[in-house]
């Protein structure tokens, strides 16, 4: 979970992806695209180890290649609702457990067995569609897409043909500053509702495969995007901002990695200037946002230089792999023309029927959304890059406007979640739900340090506890007796008392070794065990120091 | 009482055969008299059919009889007549165990269902959870599903016991069940000849007392022909009035559970039982579920004109050339019977009737090869070994499916393909669109339009099993009923020539959509005031003759 609360696109300059078509075509150089640590929340940088000068220049060239040409690139999702059961029938459905435990005759597909709709998926379709602006149908219906699979337990898929629930959408994305920053709105084409097929295990030889249909009927959303990106990085973004609305939505958990969110990626290039498009390639096996960015660019690049080099007829229409050990895409398997699935409208399922009534209440229950949120916290004036952390992850944007409900200060309140709070969660692997602490005590806290009541590095130390213990501030700094000494005649006290143990350190600084002031104020720290006000101890203890005694 | 002598119109008569040849009039004893059967099927050569469920009931309340009694005495007839019959593909070995818990239950004055006792024979495509369901097809030879239907629910739930699994064309594809995998079903008419299809074992096993009623599915008339075939009632309710979970699909969007009786209120009994909406069928209707009993008044009560002003159109189509002479004449008397029952007849119209029959077999077999598509070899059913998939699937389904299905296969695979989808599956709904409206016009003028059920009557094993357009034309009486989702209720009208004792011939009542309580109220009166004609079949009347 701690992951989700980064950014998870990582940073990689266009310049790099021809350096990875070089090592695939001749298989000498080295260089890793692996991105190492991150700096900050929204920052990550990625390091090159090996790229040897040759290399650099060649990677110029292509660079310069790719330049001339534009990408056209546009993204189907497959979104998996987190609904209690699957779509047509009462089966839970939990990602991981043991092959065939979550299935029914209906999910089966036994003869006689017919589907139900569970109106969750509506809902769930009504909320993402009405978040992506769309168009919703008021009589839409399901349809049939037959084709044969083992892990397609009717022979046909229920899906939507040609009346998709949802249509004409965008989505607002805020790109990060590492990329240049700046907005983009990216159309979106339909979103409809279909279900998912089952998983084919195939043994380690080869030899057979078994079929676990416990995800077979799990209700999906597709929702596929306008060809409006033209990056890698704007592709990634595109889905890390699908990933936050979904989850912002509640109605999927997003999870990338157990596949809850795929994206299947259609890449075609054409000459600047061009107005047709070129022939274009979809990519599939994405499993990160990164590998999203990078399977782009590297598809980007590849077609760029077949191109250049007059073999443009090789970009044919097909489906490429990802593979993320050699970061490239291969050939998985090319188009058998149009494939003809037979769709016909699904006789065992009433239309689905909406009503303005049912729209409104659905729509007066959305949550704000991220670009709402974000819009929110820019104009609270943090910069883009707070605005961008704080409202990636749900629960993170909720602590916060938590705390500065409880009159916390806003830049104070973003700091301290964005700082140690965020650090704290990515050491320990947890979420802010995790944390013991609770945005009332990070008030308190905010709230204790601004008062003078405890110093900042106080405030610091309660908050760890806090954060491992949990507890209240207030009881801290009794139990403790942490609060600030503000009183100036304690603190001149505490002065006195530390000049005159010190008679020869007083005496170097008064000879102008000024840099004694930081020991001093050090020892007087000490014996306020770190409750004196830091600007009254200095004030008074230069007084003193520099009183001509 | 009135008099209920046909009088058709005078022009027509020629039309009607002679009389002794028509009449089936059956004295001789089934069973010797120590079968303690409630009323034995030959009881009374004059009076009309009366209730089995409702005299059974009466007679196991009464403790005339116990069920245990009534089921072997079914089981024995079911056991002489079924070697020349071949209606059931399996038999339940739990009827006496049933029968046994039911006499308990009266002993110890508990209530028992509204169907306690009856034996219900139950179409194979229709799933039980404790025999095996096959759909007469190789596919799914042994394939024991783990659920039951919910219509098979609700009959158990009543106390119903089910004898067995009837026979039927493959996956109900056909008109005369000889498309079953495993066997040929006999009309007890007439062994040679066919029992009509698809649910021709539901229909037979009634006709011949086998059982005393039983489930059948209609998908475009595959309960009311073989009920015309076989001489009893069927019924075929609105589409949704039966919920269709457990009902192996052959064209969802036209599929519909039916009912098959020797009487009019045993259908209706029957339909009673498994109506209603039921949640694991989303295309069940919500739909109150009348009384369809309290329709079933003694024909001792009727009024002399118990129909009057009750508005029925003969729909001119279905008089056209290619229905047999025999056929337009029963038909015709059962008109004059009507109006001597009080209806205003007239004829009506259904500019688009011959369009149905094309537009069914688009949509049916459009249907059909996305709903067969599940039977691949991988999950259930027949699997054949093979090396690699697409060898998995095509020698599982070439060897598991018979040729009238492949043929479905195709045609629907075809008519659903990118480019000619619109030439075909489009326009068949939309003429489906016209049909509906044509018929909602005709039911907007009248209270039941009639017809005969099917164009002929039974005819022999074989005969047009080479001809599958003739067999598919024998569908457009009950076709356009399915594409407009009404309900229609089919029930024995007279006799044409043919086997050792005349063949029955159905009329059809078509009523608005979840009338059947008209059509039910109607059919009974229309049965029990029908004079002379009995319709018991002479292998049952004749006494088993070996």
């Amino acid at each position: 979970m701690a992951s989700t609360l980064f950014r998870t696109i990582q940073t990689h300059s266009f310049m790099l992806y021809p350096t990875t078509l070089l090592r695939r075509s001749n298989g000498v150089f080295y260089c890793t695209m692996k991105s190492t640590h991150s700096q900050t929340a929204t920052q990550e940088k990625q390091q090159i180890r090996v790229t040897p000068q040759n290399q650099q220049n060649k990677a110029k060239t292509l660079d310069k290649i790719a330049k001339d040409y534009e990408a056209i690139i546009g993204i189907e999702t497959h979104v998996q609702l987190s609904t209690l059961t699957k779509a047509f029938c009462g089966c839970p459905y939990n990602y991981g457990s043991q092959p065939n435990t979550s299935i029914c005759p209906i999910c089966m597909g036994l003869p006689g067995a017919l589907p139900v709709l569970n109106s969750k998926v509506i809902e769930s379709a009504v909320k993402l569609g009405l978040a992506l602006n769309c168009k919703l149908s008021l009589n839409s219906k399901f349809d049939r897409k037959q084709y044969f699979y083992p892990d397609l337990p009717k022979g046909y898929q229920i899906s939507q043909f040609d009346i998709p629930i949802a249509t004409g959408g965008y989505l607002d994305v805020d790109l990060p500053i590492e990329f240049g920053g700046g907005h983009r709105r990216f159309g979106i084409t339909r979103v409809h509702m279909e279900e998912d097929a089952g998983k084919l295990l195939h043994s380690e030889d080869g030899d057979y495969s078994q079929v676990d249909l416990n995800r077979a009927g799990v209700p999906l959303l597709e929702i596929v995007s306008e060809p409006d990106m033209r990056t890698g990085v704007e592709a990634a973004e595109y889905a890390a901002e699908l990933q936050r609305l979904v989850r912002y939505l509640g109605v999927s958990n997003g999870n990338m990695q157990e596949g809850s969110l795929r994206c299947d990626v259609n890449v075609s290039i054409r000459p600047v200037g061009q107005l047709e498009f070129g022939t274009k390639v979809e990519i599939k096996n994405l499993n990160s946002f990164s590998s999203i960015n990078r399977a782009i660019d590297f598809e980007i690049a590849r077609q760029a230089l077949l191109y250049s080099q007059g073999q443009g007829d090789q970009i044919v229409q097909e489906t490429r792999l990802w593979e993320e050990g050699a970061q490239k895409t291969i050939t998985m398997r090319k188009k058998e023309g149009l494939s003809d699935y037979r769709y016909f409208p699904e006789p065992d399922l009433p239309e689905v029927i909406l009503s303005a009534e049912y729209i409104n209440s659905i729509s007066s229950s959305l949550p704000e959304l991220p670009e709402m949120k974000r819009q929110r916290y820019e104009k609270m004036g943090l910069s883009m890059q707070d605005v961008l952390f704080l409202a990636n992850d749900m629960n993170v944007a909720q602590f916060f406007d938590a705390t500065i409900a409880k009159g916390a200060d806003v830049k104070l309140a973003a700091n301290w979640i964005m700082g140690d709070i965020a650090a704290y969660m990515k050491n320990e692997k947890l979420s802010i739900n995790e944390i013991k602490l609770s945005s009332e005590e990070l008030a308190e806290l905010i709230a204790s340090i601004k008062s003078s009541t405890i110093s900042g590095k106080i405030g610091k130390e309660i908050l760890f506890e806090l954060m491992a213990k949990g507890g209240t501030v207030k009881r801290i700094i009794e139990e403790r007796d942490l609060v600030q000494i503000v009183d100036p005649s304690e603190i001149e006290k505490m002065v006195n008392k530390v000049l005159s143990e010190n008679p020869k350190q007083l005496e170097q600084y008064r000879g102008g070794k000024t840099k004694l002031q930081g020991f001093f104020a050090g020892q007087v720290m000490k014996i306020s065990k770190g409750k004196a006000n830091p600007g009254l101890l200095n004030k008074i203890l230069i007084e003193k120091l520099n009183a001509k005694s | 009482m009135l008099s209920t002598l046909h009088h058709p119109p005078r022009s027509l008569s020629r039309f009607l055969p002679s009389k002794s040849k028509t009449r089936s009039f059956h004295t001789k004893p089934i069973l010797s008299s120590s079968h303690p059967i409630i009323e034995q099927p030959h009881a009374s050569s004059t009076s009309p059919p009366q209730s089995q469920i409702l005299s059974i009931r009466h007679s196991l309340l009464s403790r005339h009889v116990t069920a245990t009694q009534l089921a072997e005495s079914y089981l024995t007839r079911l056991k002489l007549t079924e070697p020349q019959l071949n209606s059931f593909l399996h038999l339940s070995n739990n009827v006496l165990k049933e029968a046994q818990a039911i006499d308990e239950k009266i002993q110890r004055n508990e209530d028992v269902g509204p169907l306690a006792g009856v034996l219900v024979g139950v179409k194979d495509n229709i799933c039980t959870v404790d025999m095996p369901s096959t759909a007469g097809s190789k596919v799914l030879e042994n394939y024991c599903p783990p659920f039951d239907a919910t219509a098979v629910k609700r009959v158990k739930e009543l106390g119903g016991i089910v004898v067995g699994k009837t026979n039927l064309d493959e996956f109900g594809m056909g008109s005369t069940t000889e498309a079953s995998a495993f066997q040929v079903t006999a009309n007890p008419w007439d062994v040679s000849r066919v029992p009509g299809g698809s649910s021709g074992g539901s229909a037979a096993a009634v006709s011949a007392r086998q059982c005393v009623v039983s489930l059948g599915s209609d998908t475009g008339g595959s309960v009311r022909q073989p009920a015309s075939f076989c001489g009893v009632v069927g019924l075929k309710p609105t589409y949704g009035r039966v919920s269709r979970f457990g009902l192996m699909a052959y064209a969802s969007s036209l599929d519909v559970i039916g009912c098959f009786g020797s009487s009019v209120a045993d259908a209706g009994i029957l339909l009673n039982a498994v109506s209603g909406h039921d949640r694991l069928d989303a295309t069940s209707s919500k739909q109150e579920v009348p009384d369809f009993t309290s329709q079933f008044v003694s024909a001792t009560l009727l009024e002399s004109k118990p129909l009057k002003g009750l508005r029925v159109g003969i729909i001119r189509e279905t008089l056209d050339n290619g229905v047999d002479t025999g056929v337009k004449s029963a038909i015709l008397g059962a008109v004059s019977h009507l109006e001597e029952l009080g209806c205003t007849l007239s004829e009506v119209s259904l500019p688009s009737f011959s369009l149905g029959l094309p537009a069914y077999y688009i949509l049916a077999s459009s249907e059909s090869s996305s709903n067969l598509s599940r039977y691949d070899g991988v999950r259930y059913g027949n699997q054949v070994v093979a090396d690699e998939l697409n060898a998995l699937y095509e020698d599982s389904r070439a060897k598991g499916f018979g040729s009238e299905v492949k043929m479905r296969i195709l045609m629907g695979t075809y008519a659903l393909s990118a480019g000619y989808y619109d030439a075909y599956y489009k326009r068949a709904q939309q003429v489906r669109t016209l049909i509906q409206k044509s018929f909602k016009a005709a039911l907007d003028e009248n209270d039941i339009l009639i017809s005969p059920a099917a164009p002929s009557a039974a005819y022999k094993i074989g005969e047009k099993k080479n001809d599958p357009l003739a067999m598919y034309a024998g569908d457009i009486m009950t076709v356009n009923v399915n594409l407009a989702g009404l309900p229609a209720l089919v029930l024995p009208c007279g006799f044409v020539e043919g086997g050792p004792a005349g063949l029955p011939i159905g009329l059809q009542m078509i009523g608005a959509a979840f009338d059947e309580e008209k059509l039910l109220k109607v059919g009974h009166i229309f049965e029990q005031t029908l004079q002379d004609c009995r319709f018991v079949p002479p292998l049952v009347a004749d006494g088993f003759a070996q």
